[in-house]
């Protein structure tokens, strides 16, 4: 069985880049499969989302295999908001056997945000169990309730998301090791917007020895206007964006050409921090501007 | 407490038909503290739902009883002289297990007046908080006797999800994140170093799914 290509290339000590898609709320796979086409040559894997905003999408394992089938690696994102603990063994078992290498543990967004707010949430588990879980399986081959797995075994390349922007602040970086602890390998951040508390959060993250036991990836965003930073700033949770950010968006004569070239200043700027392993371009709905800001940002063809 | 909160008017008055005599039940325990099944709150009831029968030119009868706990046989028993053949429906005003245990000893047609809500308690005048999702194995030690069960929106337990921001849940700036608040309470204790054991994932086995519960104590029981 061939391991995870996004691993290796880390491993090499490589800068990654990573993309990512948001499956369609509909059952045609065209637009996941020319998106994952467009950026093959430009990011080193795909991060699918499960449903995000709790909206209910096309799964976030059969859009990890039109990425796959694209040519391109994909990091499958799985929350434990909708399965439990039997439910999500069970798709990471099918995953794996479908050719999936990297998971992504997630809580995911709560329901009442999406379109079905009335569903009960589950919760089983959390994403740190999930991230023990998917690491047990691997390394132990047992399952969750202790019993053995005969046979071949999920080996996943275990990712975790950690936010330096939420609080309680001085809890992020604990959080994050315990992560790491419970056996993530990479992590994926929220957008990083507000430079100086990503520096901070990274500083406590060196201190601590972190960066040399798992691989951060910093995410970022591309912003189109003026009026998406100021709705990121002020309705999406977990996202700061700095006024000076705004400000700039609004005196832009092209917000769109601004957008990118603050995005790209951002991803110069976190190439230098000791610690960041690559970086993840989230620009949903936006997915074609990737390769624009993957080669002004010097990282086409490393 | 249980606390629990009054059907709308108009929909306990379609949960009783065309009933010509109702028996309408109040409780004199977590009800009648939260405000919602007492002695007067089954008056309050009782007199509107005679005035909406008039006013329909279709009258109605009720009788009025609140007992000392309705989750208990031995009170449920004492409503007997009440429950007359023209009796067309029994209105408990209980919280969901009154409604049963009325159900389970009478052969009438009984209807909830009371949406239940949770296990809490008051923490202001006329406000009421939930505080203890009956998990069946209390953790409470292991996060500074907050609990992150039914305070986390998402039943977290080692620690807040990325959306915590300023306190709050990500899901309503009206609830406070309550990993935050174990943080810091945490953090006052000096006991942070125990937030950061891995929690592995609960025996949720002690908890609902299993069908009914039940507490056998054998040292309390009475030999036959
Ligand atoms: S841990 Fe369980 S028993 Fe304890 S307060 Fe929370 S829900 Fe109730
Ligand atoms: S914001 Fe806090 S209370 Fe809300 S789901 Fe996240 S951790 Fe739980």
């Amino acid at each position: 069985m061939n391991n995870s290509k996004m691993q290796q290339l880390l491993s090499q000590g490589k800068f990654l880049v990573t993309g990512e898609i948001g499956p369609p709320k509909h059952a045609n796979p065209e637009r996941i499969i020319k998106h994952a086409t467009e950026l093959k040559d430009y990011v080193d894997a795909i991060n699918l989302t499960d449903n995000q905003t709790a909206v209910v999408r096309l799964s976030s394992i059969a859009a990890s295999v039109h990425v796959l089938q694209a040519g391109v690696e994909p990091i499958m994102q799985m929350t434990v908001r909708d399965r439990n603990r039997i439910a999500l063994q069970s798709d990471l078992l099918g995953a794996y056997s479908l050719g999936i290498r990297n998971v992504l543990c997630l809580s995911g967004d709560h329901q009442s945000f999406g379109n079905h707010p009335m569903a009960k949430n589950v919760h089983d588990v959390d994403s740190i169990q999930l991230i023990q879980i998917v690491k047990n399986l691997r390394d132990k081959k047992i399952f969750s309730c202790g019993e053995e797995l005969k046979g071949q075994e999920p080996r996943f390349f275990i990712g975790a998301a950690a936010n330096p922007f939420a609080d309680p602040f001085e809890f992020r970086v604990l959080r994050l090791e315990k992560k790491i602890n419970a056996g993530a390998d990479f992590i994926q951040t929220q957008v990083v917007f507000d430079m100086e508390r990503f520096e901070q959060f990274m500083a406590m993250v060196r201190k601590r020895g972190l960066h040399k036991e798992a691989y951060i990836i910093a995410g970022v965003m591309p912003l189109k206007s003026a009026r998406a930073a100021k709705f990121m700033q002020q309705s999406v949770a977990g996202i700061t964006v700095p006024e000076d950010i705004i400000k700039r968006m609004e005196r832009a004569d092209d917000p769109k050409q601004e957008g990118i070239a603050i995005c790209v200043e951002q991803i110069k700027h976190l190439q230098k921090i000791e610690g960041v392993a690559g970086v993840h371009i989230m620009a949903v709905m936006w997915e074609d501007i990737i390769p624009t800001i993957v080669k002004e940002a010097g990282l086409h063809n490393r | 407490m249980i606390v629990a909160e009054s059907k709308p008017l108009t929909e306990v008055a379609n949960l009783i038909d065309n009933a010509k005599k109702v028996l309408i039940v109040g409780c004199s325990g977590c009800v009648t503290v939260c405000m919602s099944g007492g002695q007067k709150e089954v008056g309050i009831l009782a007199s509107k739902l005679r005035l909406l029968r008039k006013k329909e030119g279709n009258p109605l009868e009720t009788v009025e009883v609140t007992l000392t706990r309705q989750c208990d046989p031995e009170y449920v028993e004492t409503l007997k002289k009440y429950v007359t053949d023209d009796i067309d429906v029994i209105i408990s005003m209980a919280c969901g297990v009154g409604v049963q245990f009325l159900a389970e000893r009478y052969n009438k047609w009984v209807v909830p007046g009371l949406n239940t809500k949770f296990a809490g308690g008051t923490t202001e005048h006329g406000v009421w908080e939930e505080r203890c999702g009956l998990c069946g194995e209390c953790i409470l030690y292991k996060t500074g006797g907050i609990c992150p069960i039914i305070r986390c929106s998402k039943s977290l337990l080692n620690g807040p999800c990325g959306g915590s921001q300023e306190g709050k849940c990500e899901i309503n700036s009206e609830i406070p994140c309550a990993w935050q608040l174990i943080y810091d309470r945490m953090q006052a204790l000096g006991r942070l170093d125990l937030l950061m054991e891995i929690q592995p994932p609960k025996d949720w086995s002690k908890s609902r799914d299993g069908g009914l519960r039940k507490v056998v104590r054998e040292d309390v029981k009475l030999d036959e």
